[in-house]
């Protein structure tokens, strides 16, 4: 079997006394793609701002590649190979979409602390800024400022930036949020192909995607993890039904 | 990028009236010019925290006087301070003292870190106010200017008031042009992310504490530098070059001026420094009008006026 | 240190404590409350004590000075935040500060204009001009006493507002949830402006309780603001309760700095660098808790 990537092990979160998440287990091996699933508060995006070391977990384990990276910050986690996307698009809005991905890029030199050559001469960078570019499907806006994007191009943006630092494990925080459908298709296409070289957990809404791309699937509801396993047990599962897919959210 | 242009133009239209400036102005004029230099050098070097690493210093005369001191520090009175290593002593100290404040101030964001680093520049302003180090409040003259020879060849006096012209000159085209590069630069570009949005600049992998201490150490540096000749053309240091009243206005110079374009810092030096003299000029009650316009400039002109002439370039909102 | 000046030392650190807390509180409520820096707080308190010198002087007396006085600077709070402040709530912080320090200047030159550039002292208001004697050869002065306890009812009077009363609870609201503020149909704008206006009411009434026992002089505002600024920082941005601990931790080692004789590898470090003790405080707090001790973790 291939490499686990991410292994997480009853890892938890309170806020005050609530517990956002408790005691979720999980893994994530090369070449797959594990979806979280769960209606609205179920603690998803608690989980993966744990994973990506913007937010330091209550208890519990989070292991990159059998390496204990637990409570570690996210420019740490993130140099680690971990590339993030957010649900909310949280990207440089007053520069270029070329200036988004190539900071991004730049990310990974192994010190920016150079101070007299131009930034964009660096060449390596600009390459992996214009792969990353042309994968996310904006060949041709590069000159654009990101402020002046539609909400569809500006989360492709996104994707661009996390694609362009290169990494071996991807936190996809909704990607396809706000994405008109032609968009969608592309960005599906894009992480079936992806999904071949990286690890890949992912949490989103539209199901249909969810059971075009994911090999396994871990359902979330109230912070803990209801059901488990293939798309195949997880749709015949009474439990989720009730509690999920046959509910009201099903759809949203 | 067009603004750029235009703004490199200006420049260099305006660096070849510079230079000719001495031959065509009698002495008061030249001073004056070289003050101004002076001061946009200290106004470029907190445009680098302000516009371009989105860090709002209230302590950065804190650094322009540590430089200012070390001239007078450099040798006892009476004597006069090697220029060759008083000048790199200077740049080099006030890096360092900026590197001590900022490891603490670059840990605190927004008003924190305008609070903390006004007071820390006070400490500063304390120490040398109310300790004996350097003359306490009423300062040390600096009786004799830094010597300049060089293996017994001297190439410039500093007393010669048209040879400091075109030696601080010199320094105002290099600080300018350094800067011009480093913000081009890798590390100029992460610093500029930072301001823009530094939680996505941490979790794309940079550790943005390093860099906003670095750029905090080479605008103290930068701001050293600009003390150094401060002290020269002053020809005495006291309190009041490191204390808030300075720090207040050398931010007012940049807002004036238009932030985040190192030709706004300039435009804003030369702005403040004109208007304090006409002001002065007009009233005995100046401070009130000046008081009054900063309160104006801080309603009505955010972009300062560079932002008049192209709007909303690289202003900051929100 | 024996006993006895050794507790008037404390009653003494505690008292400028209690007035740095005084102080500090109103900037560390608007900034809490509504999200502005002030740097002109120490002005008002400049003001404050200038007001109760000239109104004392002309009135003939300090008790009836004292609530004409809070009535003038409520007013000019009122008129400063419907004027200034409120246009700058959406703007960057770095337009707050540049404004307030325009105001320095301004109130600065005003103060010279008004009251010129004399340094004066007020006399101790009767019936507080005695002194209690604590030993056969030390005694304190009733009206450092009255001032402790007038703040520490102060403190007492805030906490009961803010945490029992409908405008308390508005204030609450409005520090953690503006648009539930507004839905629940409370007039936010007056509000902020009731706020500011006590912030600057607090610094000028600083000021005027505390002209009897320092003086009256030019700048005065500029380094009570900064010591402010300690505080706020050590305590937390926001936190009525960090501003409290703050003020009197900076009490303490200020007025223990001065009192004290340490000597280090042949240098004398205290006295002489008391001024300091508060700053290392300062960064220890940063170092341990950048948020301060009370503040929000971000």
């Amino acid at each position: 079997m291939a490499e686990v990537v991410l292994a997480v092990e009853r890892l938890s979160r309170n806020f005050g006394g609530l517990a956002a998440v408790s005691g979720v287990s999980l893994e994530c091996r090369m070449g797959e793609v594990h979806a979280v699933i769960g209606p609205n508060g179920a603690g998803k995006s608690t989980l993966i701002n744990m994973l990506s070391g913007d937010l330091p977990p209550t208890s519990g384990t989070v292991r990159l590649r059998g390496r204990d990276v637990t409570g570690l910050t996210a420019d740490r986690i993130s140099r680690l190979g971990v590339g993030r996307s957010y649900q909310k698009t949280n990207v440089f809005l007053p520069f270029t979409v070329f200036e988004n991905a190539r900071i991004a890029a730049q990310s990974r030199l192994a010190s920016s602390l150079r101070f007299f050559r131009p930034a964009t001469a660096l060449r390596a960078v600009n390459e992996a800024a214009e792969r990353a570019i042309a994968a996310a499907g904006l060949e041709g806006r590069e000159g654009a400022t990101v402020a002046s994007l539609s909400h569809g191009e500006q989360r492709q943006v996104e994707i661009a930036m996390t694609l362009a630092t290169d990494p071996t494990l991807l936190l996809l925080d909704e990607p396809l949020a706000g994405m008109g459908a032609e968009e969608s298709a592309r960005i599906v296409a894009l992480l079936q192909r992806l999904a071949a070289d990286h690890a890949m957990l992912l949490v989103e809404h539209d199901m249909d995607a969810v059971f075009a791309l994911a090999d396994t699937l871990t359902v979330m509801v109230n912070g803990v993890v209801l059901e488990s396993g293939t798309p195949e047990r997880i749709r015949s599962s009474q439990a989720v039904q009730d509690a999920y897919l046959g509910g009201d959210e099903a759809h949203d | 990028m067009r603004s750029d242009r235009a703004a490199t133009v200006l420049l260099i239209v305006v660096l070849l009236a510079l230079v000719a400036l001495p031959a065509v102005a009698g002495k008061y004029y030249v001073q004056l010019a070289t003050k101004i230099l002076i001061m946009a050098v200290f106004a470029m070097s907190l445009d680098l925290l302000v516009g371009y690493a989105g860090l709002v210093s209230l302590g950065h005369a804190a650094f322009f006087g540590f430089g200012a001191y070390l001239v007078a520090l450099a040798a006892p009175q009476y004597q006069a301070a090697n220029f060759w290593t008083s000048l790199p002593l200077a740049v080099g100290g006030a890096a360092l003292l900026a590197a001590a404040i900022g490891f603490f101030a670059v840990r605190t964001q927004g008003v924190y870190f305008i609070m903390v680093t006004l007071a820390f520049a006070q400490m500063v302003y304390y120490v040398f106010h109310d300790t004996k180090i350097a003359g306490g409040s009423d300062g040390i003259f600096i009786d004799v200017r830094p010597d300049t020879a060089l293996f017994g060849w001297t190439p410039f006096d500093l007393a010669n008031f048209v040879h400091l012209y075109f030696v601080v000159l010199a320094v105002f085209v290099a600080a300018y042009l350094v800067l011009r590069v480093v913000l081009a630069s890798p590390f100029g570009r992460v610093v500029q992310g930072i301001r823009v949005n530094e939680h996505r600049m941490k979790s794309l992998g940079f550790p943005t504490f390093r860099y906003k201490l670095v750029a905090f150490t080479i605008a103290g540096a930068v701001a050293g530098l600009a003390g150094y000749f401060g002290a020269v053309q002053y020809g005495a240091v006291n309190p009041e070059m490191l204390g808030w009243h300075l720090s207040g206005s050398v931010l007012m110079m940049v807002i004036l001026g238009g932030m985040g374009t190192l030709a706004g810092a300039v435009i804003g030096a030369a702005a403040f420094l004109l208007l304090e003299l006409v002001f002065q000029g007009l009233s005995e009650h100046w401070q009130l009008l000046m008081g009054t316009t900063i309160v104006l400039v801080a309603l009505f002109l955010p972009n300062g006026i560079a932002g008049l002439a192209w709007p909303l370039q690289r202003g900051r909102s929100g | 240190m024996d006993l006895g000046s050794f507790l008037v030392q404390l009653l003494n650190a505690v008292q400028y404590g209690l007035l740095l807390f005084l102080i500090a509180s109103g900037l560390t409520l608007v900034f809490g409350i509504m999200g502005v820096i002030n740097l002109a707080h120490g002005s008002f308190y400049m003001i404050g004590a200038y007001l109760a010198w000239s109104l004392a002087g002309k009135i003939g007396s300090f008790w009836f000075a004292l609530p004409v006085g809070v009535l003038l600077t409520v007013a000019l709070g009122m008129l400063i935040e419907w004027l200034l402040i409120a246009r700058l709530y959406a703007r960057d912080h770095l337009y707050q500060v540049l404004l307030t320090y325009g105001l320095i200047l301004a109130f600065e030159e005003l103060r010279g204009m008004i009251w010129g550039n004399d340094v004066h002292g007020i006399p101790v208001p009767a019936p507080f001009t005695g002194s209690i004697p604590l030993t056969e050869t030390l005694a304190y002065p009733v009206y450092r006493l009255w001032i402790s306890a007038v703040v520490l009812a102060l403190a007492v009077a805030m906490y009961l507002l803010i945490q029992r009363t409908r405008l308390g609870m508005m204030i609450r609201a409005g520090a953690s949830n503006r648009e539930m503020v507004q839905s629940l149909g409370i007039n936010i704008r007056m509000l902020y402006r009731f706020v500011f206006a006590f912030g600057v009411a607090l610094a000028a009434f600083a000021g005027m309780i505390s002209a009897p026992v320092s003086s009256v002089f030019p700048g005065m505002g500029g380094q009570v603001l900064i010591v402010s600024f300690v505080v706020v920082v050590i305590g937390g941005i926001g936190s009525v309760k960090g501003a409290l601990v703050a003020a009197i931790l900076i009490g303490l080692v200020d007025t223990f700095g001065k009192v004290t004789t340490l000597e280090l590898g042949g240098l004398r470090v205290l006295p002489d660098l008391a001024g300091m003790a508060m700053y290392l405080l300062m960064a220890g707090v940063l170092l341990w808790r950048p948020e301060g001790i009370f503040g929000k973790r971000l």
